[in-house]
């Protein structure tokens, strides 16, 4: 992770790809946990 | 006789915990006495270095997001509807206007000259200041909170033509109540964006207003679970049916709304380490604590209050919550204390002195005398016979 960067591009591209993976993985790690957060709960009728 | 009737009725308070406060509160006088006449010299460890200590960071710091409670609750109850968390908004809400009003008694300790107090507000305003920021936001919040908490005061005093003047302006207090929350707990953490190079990479981001105000969520969420669970314990012959029986669903909803805001706080938390890309600072011994603290206090009781919410395991959720207020507490003083001047020599590093912590366990001392007084007077776990079922 320690990579060497020689210009603020380079930096921005790195840190901004890793991020975007990052939010990637909360967009379908979020929901999933919500499932398992509530997945007990008594079903609602909703109709 | 006289001597013999007080020395009966005094046997009951002599518990080794009121003789505890009592010796607290005798102590805490005398360091006032002396942070007063002497300057902050005689009684704190502070320099030029360190200007902020404990006072900011556990009486401020913390005070401020363990009073969140009130703000979360309240707009749980009146703003989403959920009429179900009713009987614990009082309780909430009186917690939240202790806490901030500690807060600004416990910042006279370190401002000194309580007399110019309004004067940020009122003679000069520093409007560039996030201090100004907060200031007034503490100031308006505790003008709210203390409006909040007059109905219980007015029913027990009889003053029901004026309680019934305050109800009416319950939505508009509660609306007022998470605006100011949201300014000034995110603000608290725009303080330290001004330190980039005092407080450590890890902790230090541009997030950390949206850190703080995430935080300060759960932090309420875990004080309302937890302060409810001693009020089981120690005020169960105070509280009414509706409140006993309410009393598992708060718990059980307030955990599972910690649990997710918590999952949500880990994953901005890594963002950050994304956006600065400080990765490579984990594999220190500062990185080995800040894993600690996200991974051990937060991470960990986000599960574990899950499992807690799936299994309905209300005494594990309260457990949880006193784990998840001391990783608040924990955070707030990483930040104020522990990465901050992180570079310095240890001989040039703030460690509090023991008349510093006297102080500060003074001011909890006399929250607990306060929130103890009320409780056993106002109708804060119990609804008031002559004014039931009117929410």
């Amino acid at each position: 992770m320690d990579t060497i960067f020689y210009s603020l591009q380079e930096f921005m591209t790195f840190s901004k790809g890793i991020t975007y993976l990052i939010m990637g993985a909360i967009l379908i790690l979020m929901p999933l946990y919500w499932l398992f957060l509530t997945d007990r709960d008594e079903k609602k009728e909703t109709y | 006789m006289m001597e013999r009737t007080s020395r009966i009725s005094l046997r009951p308070m002599m518990t080794p915990f009121n003789v505890m406060l009592g010796i607290i509160l005798a102590i805490g006088c005398v360091l006032t006495v002396l942070r007063f006449t002497g300057g902050l010299s005689v009684v704190t460890n502070l320099d030029d270095n360190n200007p902020w200590g404990i006072w900011i960071g556990f009486d401020l710091l913390c005070g401020v997001a363990l009073a969140a409670g009130g703000y979360t609750t309240s707009a749980a109850c009146y703003i989403f509807g959920l009429k179900r968390y009713h009987s614990a908004v009082r309780p909430a809400i009186l917690t939240a206007f202790l806490g901030y009003a500690l807060v600004v008694f416990a910042l006279h300790y370190d401002v000194g000259r309580p007399w110019r107090l309004p004067f940020p507000i009122f003679w000069q305003q520093g409007t560039t200041s996030l201090l100004f920021e907060v200031g007034l936001c503490v100031f308006l919040y505790l003008t709210v909170l203390f409006i909040e908490f007059t109905p219980a005061a007015f029913e027990w005093l009889g003053f029901s033509k004026l309680r019934e003047k305050i109800l009416k302006l319950t939505i508009l207090l509660t609306i007022f109540g998470v605006v100011l929350s949201t300014l000034h707990q995110s603000s608290l953490g725009a303080l330290y964006t001004i330190v980039p190079s005092k407080l450590h990479p890890l902790w230090y981001s541009g997030y950390l207003p949206v850190y703080f105000f995430i935080s300060s969520m759960f932090a309420g969420l875990s004080m309302v679970i937890f302060e409810g669970s001693l009020a089981h314990k120690y005020l169960h012959h105070k509280m009414d049916e509706t409140h006993l029986r309410e009393s598992e669903g708060v718990v059980l909803g307030f955990g599972k709304a910690a649990s997710f805001i918590m999952a949500g706080y880990v994953a901005i938390k890594v963002i950050g380490l994304a956006v600065d890309n400080s990765w490579h600072y984990l594999f220190t011994g500062y990185g080995a604590w800040f894993l600690l603290e996200l991974i051990g206090f937060v991470a960990l009781p986000s599960f574990v209050y899950a499992i807690g919410v799936r299994e309905k395991n209300i005494r594990l959720i309260q457990r949880t919550a006193l784990w998840s207020v001391l990783g608040i507490v924990l955070n707030r003083f990483n930040i104020s204390l522990i990465a901050f001047n992180w570079q310095l020599p240890t001989s040039e590093r703030y460690f509090p002195s023991w008349m510093e912590i006297g102080v500060s366990l003074f001011i909890v001392a006399i929250g607990i005398v306060v929130y103890r007084f009320i409780t056993a007077n106002m109708p804060i776990l119990y609804e008031h016979p002559d004014y039931r079922s009117e929410h």
